[in-house]
C-alpha cells in the first residue's frame, strides 16, 4: 500500500493507477486519491475540524467549508468537530481519517487495515459505511486487510497475496465457489456410522471424519438435505456450522488446510 | 506553496512547545535586567577596574545598549538550542505523530515540504530574534535608558556613542538571524534522519557544542579547521560593536554560514526525496 502510494520505493517495477503510471505523475494522481495508510494518526492537539481544513488544503483544490460539514456528517462526526483529536476514541480517529480521505471527493480510496484496533461495533460501523461509500456515492475502494471476514463482507473482487507475491486474483463471488463451503457437522459420538457414508453421494463431500465431527465440502444449500439424512439413519446431529469460507480458501491456497483424512 | 506554509505555521504556533522558547528568552532577559537593577552598578565598577584609573569616565554606563549587550553574550549561546526545538522536530515530530505518511498522500512533492519545513523554521527563528530585541533591547532602554556603550575587549576598551548604536544592534540582529538559520537548517536535516524529535534536537545541540568547544580550543591542531567550521562564524555579530567595523571579517562569515545553509538544506532534499517512509 505505501508503494503504491510513494511512501516507499520499489527495487523494480512501476505502479500504474488507472492506466498512469506513478512515478511520474504523482502529484497528478495523488489529486485524485484518498487514503488511510495503518492508523489514521493526526494532531492531537488540534481539533478534528482543524485536522480536517489543513488535510484538505493540502488536497490541492479549494475545498469550500460546506464540504467540509458535508463529510463530517457522512462520517458521523458532526457535532464533535470542535474537540481535541487527542480526546477522540480509536473509531472516531478512523471515522476522521476517512473524512480526510473523502473531503476532496477522489475517485479512489486506499484504506490499509481499516478496521484495525475498532471494537466490535466500530468495525460493524467503518463496515457499513464502506460498503455505503461504494454503493452509494460510487466510490473505488481499495482495502488490504488480515480480517478475510471483513474483506468477504465488503468486497466485490480481492488479491491474495502470501508471502509478497499474488496468488490469486479476481471477483470474491467467482472465487468463493459456494458449492466449496466447508459445513461441520458435530455429531453424537456414540453414533454407529460405520460404512453408512461410502455408498452415499454425501462420501464424495466428505473431506474429513473424525469422532463426533464429520466435515463437507458441498454448498450450505444443501445442509438441510445432509441434517434430514444423518437424523434418518439414527446420527444425532449436535450441531452444524459453516466455516468462514474465505478464511479456508486462503488457507487452502497456502497449504495450510485441513487435509482429508 | 504560500498556503502550505500559511498550514505550516498554524500547526508551529498552535502547540504550546513553541512557546515555551519566547518564554525562556523573556525570563533569561528579565532576570539579567533585573540583576542589573539591583547590582549593576557594581558590575560596572568590577569590570572597568584598571581602566578608570587612567581614563575619567563620565555618563550614564550602565545604560539599555550595555545591558543589551551582556543579554545577547549571555543568551545567543543558548539560542541554538530554542530554535532546534521546532526545526529539529519539523520532520521527525510528522514521523513520530505518524502524520507524515498522511501528508505525503498528499499531492504535495517531498522537496516542497522540507523548502515548507525550512521556511517555516526560518520565521519562526526570525520571530524568536526580534522577541529577543523587543525584550533585551527595549526593555532595557526603557529601565536603563540611553548612553554610549562601552564595548569592553581582552585587549581593547571601545566606545560606541549613543547615536552610533542602534544601527549596529539591527545589523547584529540580523546577523543573529543567519547564524540561526544555520542551525534550523542542520535540526531540519538531523530531522529528516530520524523517527522522533529527542534525536534531532540533542544531535544538533551536541554538534554545535562540540564544534563550538573545537572553535574556541587554542590548539595549533586545529587552527587550519576553525575558519571552516560554522560555529567560528556565530559569533560574527560582535564585529559590529568594533570600531572599525571588520566587514571584511562579517562578509566572509556571512559567506560561511549561506553556504553551510545551503549545504544542510540540500542535503537535506537530497536525503528526504529518496527516503522510504516507513513511519
Amino acid at each position: 500500500m505505501r508503494m503504491l502510494l510513494g511512501l516507499i520505493y520499489p527495487d523494480s517495477g512501476s505502479v500504474y493507477i488507472n492506466g498512469t503510471e506513478f512515478g511520474n505523475h504523482r502529484r497528478y494522481l495523488l489529486a485524485s486519491i484518498g487514503a488511510i495508510i495503518e492508523r489514521p494518526d493526526m494532531y492531537g492537539y488540534l481539533s478534528g475540524w482543524d485536522n480536517l481544513k489543513i488535510f484538505a488544503a493540502l488536497s490541492g483544490s479549494k475545498i469550500p467549508a460546506t464540504r467540509l460539514h458535508e463529510v463530517l456528517e457522512l462520517v458521523g462526526l458532526k457535532g464533535r468537530e470542535k474537540d481535541l483529536v487527542k480526546a477522540y476514541s480509536q473509531g472516531m480517529k478512523q471515522r476522521l481519517g476517512i473524512a480526510i480521505a473523502l473531503v476532496h471527493q477522489p475517485d479512489l480510496l486506499i484504506l490499509d487495515e481499516p478496521t484495525n484496533g475498532l471494537d466490535p461495533q466500530g468495525i460493524a460501523e467503518m463496515r457499513s459505511l464502506i460498503v455505503s461509500l461504494s454503493k452509494d456515492h460510487g466510490k473505488t475502494i481499495l482495502i488490504s486487510s488480515h480480517l478475510l471476514v471483513e474483506i468477504e463482507h465488503m468486497a466485490t473482487s480481492m488479491l491474495i497475496i502470501h508471502k509478497g507475491k499474488k496468488v490469486v486474483d479476481g471477483q470474491v463471488n467467482q472465487l468463493l465457489n459456494p458449492d466449496e463451503s466447508l459445513i461441520e457437522v458435530c455429531i453424537n459420538p456414540d453414533a454407529a456410522i460405520g460404512d453408512k457414508l461410502t455408498l452415499t453421494k454425501w462420501n464424495k463431500c466428505l473431506q474429513t471424519r473424525e469422532t463426533g465431527m464429520l466435515t463437507f465440502k458441498m454448498n450450505p444449500a444443501n445442509t438441510p438435505e445432509l441434517t434430514r439424512w444423518l437424523v434418518s439413519q439414527d446420527i444425532g446431529v449436535l450441531e452444524i456450522k459453516s466455516k468462514h469460507s474465505l478464511e479456508e480458501y486462503f488457507l487452502s491456497l497456502t497449504n495450510d488446510t485441513v487435509t482429508k483424512n | 506553496m504560500i498556503q502550505l506554509l500559511r498550514i505550516e505555521l498554524y500547526k508551529i504556533f498552535k502547540r504550546p512547545r513553541t512557546y515555551i522558547s519566547f518564554g525562556i528568552v523573556t525570563a533569561i532577559t528579565f532576570v539579567i535586567q533585573l540583576a542589573m537593577l539591583t547590582d549593576g552598578k557594581s558590575f560596572i565598577g568590577f569590570a572597568i577596574q584598571g581602566i578608570d584609573e587612567q581614563f575619567d569616565i563620565q555618563g550614564n554606563m550602565l545604560n539599555g545598549y550595555l545591558v543589551t549587550y551582556i543579554i545577547l553574550q549571555s543568551l545567543l549561546i543558548h539560542i541554538p538550542l530554542l530554535v532546534a526545538l521546532v526545526a529539529g522536530d519539523s520532520l521527525a515530530g510528522e514521523a513520530n505523530l505518524g502524520t507524515l505518511r498522511l501528508l505525503l498522500t498528499k499531492p504535495i512533492t517531498r522537496p516542497q515540504l522540507v523548502m515548507i519545513k525550512f521556511t517555516a523554521s526560518f520565521i519562526y527563528t526570525v520571530l524568536l530574534i526580534i522577541w529577543l530585541a523587543v525584550v533585551a533591547l527595549l526593555f532595557s532602554v526603557l529601565l536603563f535608558g540611553t548612553g554610549d556603550l562601552i564595548n569592553l575587549k581582552s585587549d581593547a576598551f571601545i566606545m560606541i556613542l549613543k547615536d552610533d548604536v542602534l544601527w549596529r544592534y539591527a545589523a547584529a540582529f540580523g546577523f543573529a538571524i543567519l547564524a540561526m538559520t544555520t542551525i534550523a537548517s542542520l535540526a531540519l536535516l538531523l530531522s529528516a534522519f530520524a523517527d522522533n524529535s529527542i534525536g534531532p534536537i540533542i544531535s544538533t545541540i551536541g554538534i554545535v557544542v562540540v564544534l563550538t568547544i573545537l572553535s574556541n580550543l587554542e590548539i595549533p591542531l586545529f587552527h587550519h579547521i576553525k575558519p571552516y567550521l560554522f560555529t567560528s562564524h556565530m559569533i560574527g555579530w560582535k564585529g559590529f560593536f568594533d570600531d572599525p567595523v571588520p566587514y571584511g571579517a562579517i562578509g566572509r562569515s556571512c559567506m560561511v554560514l549561506l553556504a553551510y545553509t545551503g549545504a544542510f538544506l540540500g542535503t537535506t532534499i537530497f536525503y528526504f526525496n529518496r527516503k522510504d517512509i516507513q513511519s
